[in-house]
């Protein structure tokens, strides 16, 4: 059973392991809560591997009503949350294969890139760089640029610096070894640092994209 | 240590995983390469700003939306 330690040293029942508990006893608004606290995070990672609107919305029914007809086999011995994601991971994967009418998709491809390994762009950055943008202007620029990742990286950067989960986690999730979460999360880190740099240098950033201070 | 060992280790200082000593000589590295420091702040920033921002919105209308259909379902046995 996940447990997390008290302030007095005892442990204790992490806050979803009595959820689950309500909803295997046929608490349905236990279910309800756990939906409620998670929803916006399980839209966010089938939105960063999908990359597509409609299918993040199904995938993220399909998740829910899936995790609630396995809740059985949900171990207790992985966070709920995780147990939550992998579902979702796999549901986006399969979601992807539908759309690419059957052909095979993993969370290896295109990683076979040594783009943004070596930082190219030394330039600093603006202080508070985002504040040179609007809020949709800035979203854009985001989504855009972490759509130009390899697959591969994007989901274990949405992953691990977006979501929170452990390397560890990130790791078990995905079915890949510690090494390499961490030797993706890197390139990742840097390909989107390299990316962004051009959007928020110190000088010329702004001029660059023809956006005029 | 050189700006290619130094970046070997930028994702562990950035995660706060590396030892005392480690520390120490990642910090004598970035005392006198201005390349590295950047790279390090920016990479920092790069990650602050997507934990940040929330770049796929999701309305309220559709989320309620979403949220009742899951639940509609869930009730009814799935």
């Amino acid at each position: 059973m996940p447990a997390i330690q008290s302030i007095a040293g005892q442990l204790e029942p992490h806050p979803d392991v009595a959820l689950v508990e309500r909803v295997r006893g046929g608490d349905v608004s236990a279910y309800d809560t756990l939906v409620r606290k998670y929803e916006r995070q399980v839209f966010r990672i089938a939105q960063n591997i999908t990359q597509n609107r409609e299918d993040a919305e199904d995938v993220m029914q399909d998740a829910f009503l899936k995790a609630y007809e396995k809740l059985e086999q949900f171990q207790g011995n992985s966070k709920f949350y995780t147990w939550l994601v992998r579902i979702a991971v796999n549901e986006s994967l399969m979601r992807l294969r539908k759309r690419r009418t059957g052909k095979m998709v993993s969370i290896d491809e295109d990683i076979e890139t040594d783009e943004g390994s070596v930082p190219r762009d030394l330039a600093d950055w603006a202080p508070d760089p985002e504040q040179n943008y609007g809020q949709a202007e800035l979203a854009e620029i985001l989504r855009k640029t972490i759509q130009g990742l390899p697959q591969g990286f994007r989901i274990v950067f949405a992953l691990r610096d977006v979501e929170g989960l452990s390397t560890e986690e990130t790791a078990e999730t995905l079915g890949l070894s510690v090494p390499a979460v961490k030797s993706r999360l890197l390139r990742a880190r840097l390909q989107l640092r390299e990316r962004l740099s051009r959007y928020f240098h110190k000088n010329g950033g702004l001029m660059e994209t023809g956006i005029v201070k | 240590m050189t700006c290619k060992e130094f970046l070997a280790l930028l994702d562990d200082l950035i995660d706060d995983e590396v030892t005392p000593g480690m520390r120490a000589e990642l910090q004598t590295h970035l005392g006198r390469c201005g390349h590295c420091e950047v790279v390090l702040n920016t990479t920092r920033k790069t990650i602050e700003i997507y934990r940040s921002h929330e770049i796929y919105d999701l309305p309220a209308d559709l989320r309620e939306k979403l949220h009742a259909a899951i639940m509609s379902r869930c009730a009814k046995g799935c």
